[in-house]
């Protein structure tokens, strides 16, 4: 598949804004359960909502790139019985807004404890929408997989680990972003967030190291004898029907050389999972703040060479109708 | 339920393209039409069409023939581009089976041809919005037409006769017995994605020459009953080289 920016930068972007607001509520129910401070409502869960709420509008703006006629994206909600784009384009909107009502409640201080459950847990209005919007988040995180995880006969796609990529990876830079932030403003989460993200950037491995080798095994088990139901062992294509380029030709080839595909899987495999690793440990030993932020930069920088990756690597079938120019 | 579709005889194809052309001609009629040329006399031309013919060779030189493969949307019976698509601009005629896309819904987010196997649409990059065979929808519906010219565009123009047109769900059309009778198939199977259009596959045959043929029944200058001369000497065959 030919990889188009415009959703490079959708899917990693919301991921991190994702990953980061649940790396935000996931600080909120730590310090309920008293194993860390209580942490300024204002200044932190504020400003970190605000940040995730940037990183998902900026992927917002960059999916806009994506359609010929934007001016009718809100057409995109209609099919939600059978289209996970359609599913994708409710639930962004509505993370958006819960984590935007999120860091209102914190701005304007509303956590004052509406009710107690077992006379143990307060439970504020925060509390209450941090849980929607925690469930949004994972909903969104299986919307935007399975918009290619669905598509049977991309068969590089057609796994589930395409989804526990998604959520893995997405989980990963969002955690480090909110290490970078935590260092960034100088509070002592740093190691929480960062812990957490050196955990999820280890199964990220993992997941999108399993997915790698089994793309790698995969073959064409048909190929031209279904594709035009004519059984021969030897065929081949003299002329595809024109001799300019297509929509056909320009849509499902990536157009880079295997060297250069290698080296973008070099270049991801490096910088998403050993490197920001790495640079946390160094970090966590130097007590450094401005390596988390490094680390979560890199990490971003590998993310975007990642889901070029992951585009490039999907051979559409239709491909084999387009073989010969002459 | 009706379920209208081609079915394309391989064995008859000869590749010339009129398919293609007339296909263009009928749906099109301008450069920001519904089938845009772009840069159509340049160097790198670039342009929508429903319908391409492919040329294939099968075989190892000197035992090869050339398989000539028209290819467009098959209208499958259970469409992969449909489901996905966010708007509902891609559907599927209740009434015949044709899959459409409604231009005016369409937001061009491509996902239908990323779901589409066979590469059958192609995005207008004048108009932003993905384009599709639509089996000639206005002409086949088309009540003012006689019934002869309710046909796709292809079909008429086919100088071979190498395309049926007609409801595959009816056991009687003809579409449907070259089918049964003459081993009609789809393409990739394995996808369950039922492709409404069928391909007759290429038959090995052989001419049957009987004696009585040889000789022209229509022959009103009696020349063939005429005794010619044998000339004494060499033939060609005769000539040492």
């Amino acid at each position: 598949m030919h990889p188009a920016f415009s959703v490079i930068f959708l899917t990693t972007l919301i991921g991190i804004g994702q990953g980061l607001f649940l790396a935000l509520f996931t600080g909120q129910v730590y310090s309920l359960a008293n194993l860390i401070p209580v942490q300024e409502s204002l200044g932190f869960y504020a400003l970190g909502s605000l940040l995730s709420l940037l990183f998902l509008a900026l992927g917002l703006i960059s999916s806009v790139f994506h359609l010929g006629r934007p001016e009718r994206a809100w057409r995109a909600v209609a099919m939600w019985r059978t289209s996970w784009l359609s599913r994708e384009v409710i639930v962004l909107p509505l993370f958006m807004l819960l984590v935007f009502i999120y860091g209102v409640a914190h701005y304007f201080g509303w956590t004052q404890p509406l009710f107690m459950v077992a006379d143990t847990l307060p439970v504020d209005l925060t509390l209450i929408v941090g849980v929607l919007a925690s469930v949004t988040a994972f909903a969104l995180f299986i919307c935007t997989a399975m918009i290619y995880a669905s598509l049977k006969f991309l068969k590089e796609w057609h796994t589930a680990l395409t989804v526990s990529n998604y959520t893995l990876l997405g989980l990963a830079s969002g955690f480090m972003s909110a290490a970078a932030f935590s260092a960034y403003v100088n509070n002592d989460l740093v190691f929480l967030f960062g812990i957490w993200a050196v955990i999820f950037t280890l199964a990220g491995a993992v997941s999108r190291g399993a997915s790698l080798i089994r793309n790698r095994a995969l073959r064409d088990k048909y190929g031209l004898p279904t594709a035009i139901g004519v059984r021969h062992p030897n065929m081949k294509q003299l002329s595809q029907g024109f001799m300019g380029g297509a929509f056909n030709t320009r849509e499902f080839f990536h157009g880079r050389t295997p060297e250069a595909v290698r080296l973008i899987r070099w270049f991801f495999l490096l910088t998403v999972f050993p490197i920001p690793v790495v640079l946390m440990a160094v970090a966590y030993s130097l007590e450094s703040t401005s390596l988390p932020i490094a680390a979560f930069g890199l990490q971003y920088l590998g993310l975007i060479a990642e889901r070029w990756y992951f585009f490039a690597e999907a051979k559409h079938p239709q491909n084999i109708y387009y073989q010969s120019m002459a | 339920m009706t379920q209208l579709a081609l079915v394309i005889d391989l064995n008859v194809c000869v590749g010339c393209h009129a398919c293609v052309t007339s296909c263009k001609e009928w749906n099109s009629s301008g450069w920001a039409g519904p089938m845009p040329d772009e840069n159509p006399y340049g160097a790198d031309p670039s342009g929508v069409f429903f319908n391409r013919v492919q040329t294939y060779e099968v075989g190892c030189y000197p035992d090869t023939e050339t398989v000539h493969f028209p290819k467009s949307c098959l209208h499958c019976e259970d469409p992969p581009c449909v489901p996905v698509c966010p708007t509902g601009a891609s559907y599927k005629r209740e009434d015949n089976g044709i899959v459409l896309v409604d231009y005016d819904k369409c937001i061009g987010c491509k996902y239908c041809s990323w779901a589409c196997p066979y590469g059958a649409r192609e995005i207008d990059a004048q108009n932003k919005v993905m384009k599709k065979c639509t089996l000639c929808v206005d002409r086949v519906t088309d009540e003012s037409l006689p019934e002869s010219e309710r046909k796709p565009a292809c079909v008429l123009a086919c100088p071979t006769s190498a395309r049926i047109f007609g409801d595959i769900h009816d056991p009687q059309s003809e579409a449907s017995v070259a089918i049964r009778e003459q081993g009609g198939y789809q393409l990739q199977p394995e996808w369950g994605t039922q492709p409404a259009n069928h391909y007759l596959p290429r038959r090995r045959s052989q001419m049957q020459i009987h004696k009585d043929e040889l000789i022209r029944a229509d022959n009103p200058l009696r020349k063939e009953e005429v005794e010619m001369p044998i000339e004494q000497g060499d033939t060609l065959d005769d000539v040492a080289w």
